[in-house]
């Protein structure tokens, strides 16, 4: 029975997806669009994002300089571990989860509160395409922005990392620049930027399903926005892993 | 000119409605009345394709919908304008942004012609320096209004309308039932209003039909439904207190 059901709704996210990637009705109204939910789902989340990403950042690189014990480690691997961290893991995977919440639940509550007002039944009524036109502009708009979120946030926490060693003074500036530069493999950015994407479609698909497919009232509008963010977080963890196994093993 | 041709419509073992045979006339207000539960929503909902009746055909002028193609349904749609029961205006638009929205989608005008285009229909339905204001600004009446000049704003050939004097005063009510009833004549388009109040029926009501449990019960006029026999249509018409004592 729960497989059937689950089955129905693999099945039932697929065919809104196939609905969602047609080719847009007007052009200049697609790009107005995307330019609203750049602004909207992206440039609105770079404050959240720098906050994180800085103070992530310095607790991670104090951590690591508290911990290394053993005078044989040297205190540039407090750079080189911020930087790791930073760049494989915390800002794709950790931002993007909170990502999830922020966007995940706004793109699901707008689309569930424009299902149970009536307002998607009347864009079909009219003759639009509503899957295309309320979610592939907030899918492109994340795809297009979450890269540079990431990006910023990489910058914003090995710099975080930076001034909280050189502030308290437990590593200096040259030993954390000296590990920051140390062994560094740029594809690790190209694999960060890659797991970036996957997870800006896994984030505002399922949320727009979600949405599209409310079914009652304001109680459902929660529960779907809920559910949402927490189906986003639990498939972004497992793609993270599924991802690591394919591009870095 | 719409036809039902003996559209049924069952969810699960619930039937809603049973072999509906009717036609919508062209320049007319064609009402569908009866209590709630007796499938005016669902009858309404198989006319402007949100449910695919499971018997049954609607055709518009000889265009059978539900055999069309999606992409001639879609065209079949810019023909309508639906006025549905809580306005569903866009509440992240304007007023002038929602009315304008059917024209951005489906025309190739130029701002300005847009622009007049939003401000002459916004005035047919008597509404002024509004164009600014977002829905959640407005009163319930005006919110109809502006919703039945979003829905004409692309000279529909169809109209529907689910309750439009739902959550209205009396007064405003009747405002509303006669701009729907003046725009009809106005443009000669195929108006359906889906209603069970008694006001509009005898204010606007020039082809009334009667749904009961499912199955089309009776069909009239404003004038005939006061003398009628069918006991079940009393029972509707006259089921308030002020009409009984009318009565």
């Amino acid at each position: 029975m729960m497989s059937l059901k689950a089955l129905h709704t693999i099945g039932e996210y697929l065919l809104l997806m196939i609905e969602t990637f047609k080719r847009p009705d007007k052009g200049p109204v697609f790009r107005r669009q995307l330019l609203v939910e750049i602004v909207g789902l992206g440039v609105d989340s770079i404050g959240l994002v720098v906050l994180m990403s800085v103070f992530t950042g310095a607790i991670v690189a104090l951590q690591t300089a508290y911990n290394i014990d053993s005078p044989f480690i040297p205190l540039s691997m407090v750079g080189y571990t911020t930087r790791q961290l930073m760049v494989l893991e915390f800002s794709p995977t950790i931002i993007s989860i909170i990502l999830a919440g922020k966007v995940g639940s706004r793109i699901a509550s707008e689309i569930g509160t424009m299902r149970v007002t009536e307002q998607i039944d009347a864009l079909r009524v009219m003759g639009v395409n509503p899957a295309n036109f309320l979610i592939l502009p907030k899918i492109t708009a994340s795809m297009l922005f979450n890269p540079v979120l990431i990006v910023i946030s990489m910058a914003v926490g090995i710099w975080g990392g930076w001034a909280a060693c050189v502030v308290t003074g437990m590593v200096s500036s040259v030993d954390f620049v000296e590990g920051l530069r140390g062994w560094f493999e740029p594809f690790t950015v190209t694999y960060a930027l890659i797991k970036t994407l996957v997870f800006a479609f896994i984030i505002t698909s399922v949320a727009g399903y979600l949405g599209y497919t409310v079914n009652g009232g304001s109680v459902e509008v929660g529960r779907n926005s809920t559910r949402a963010v927490v189906i986003s977080s639990v498939l972004i963890i497992g793609f993270d892993l599924l991802l690591t196994q394919l591009l870095l093993v | 000119m719409i036809e039902i041709n003996k559209v049924s419509k069952a969810f699960g073992d619930k039937v809603v409605l049973k072999d509906v045979s009717t036609s919508f006339e062209q320049g007319k207000t064609n009402l569908i009345i009866g209590q709630s539960g007796s499938g005016k929503t669902v009858l309404m909902k198989c006319c402007i394709g949100l449910i695919d009746p499971d018997e049954g055909e609607v055709t518009f002028n000889k265009r059978p919908f539900s055999s069309l193609r999606e992409k001639r349904k879609r065209e079949l749609r810019k023909e309508m304008g639906v006025l549905f029961q809580g306005g569903a205006l866009f509440d992240s638009l304007t007023v002038e942004e929602n009315v304008m929205f059917p024209l951005n989608m489906f025309t190739d005008m130029s701002f300005e012609e847009k622009r007049e285009r939003v401000n002459f229909v916004l005035k047919r339905v008597n509404l002024v320096n509004v164009n600014h204001l977002y829905p959640s600004e407005i009163s319930g009446g005006m919110m109809k209004r502006v919703a039945i000049a979003r829905a004409i704003s692309n000279n529909p050939q169809y109209l529907f309308c689910d309750e439009p004097n739902s959550g209205l005063d009396p007064k405003t009510a009747e405002i509303i039932d006669q701009l729907i009833s003046e725009i009809t004549e106005e443009y000669n388009i195929t108006t359906v209003i889906n209603t069970h109040d008694m006001n509009s029926v005898l204010q606007i009501g020039q082809h009334i039909n009667f749904l009961y449990k499912g199955e089309l019960w009776w069909t009239g006029d404003k004038n005939s439904i006061l003398h009628t026999s069918n006991p079940e249509l009393n029972e509707f018409v006259f089921s308030t207190e002020l009409t009984r004592r009318l009565k």
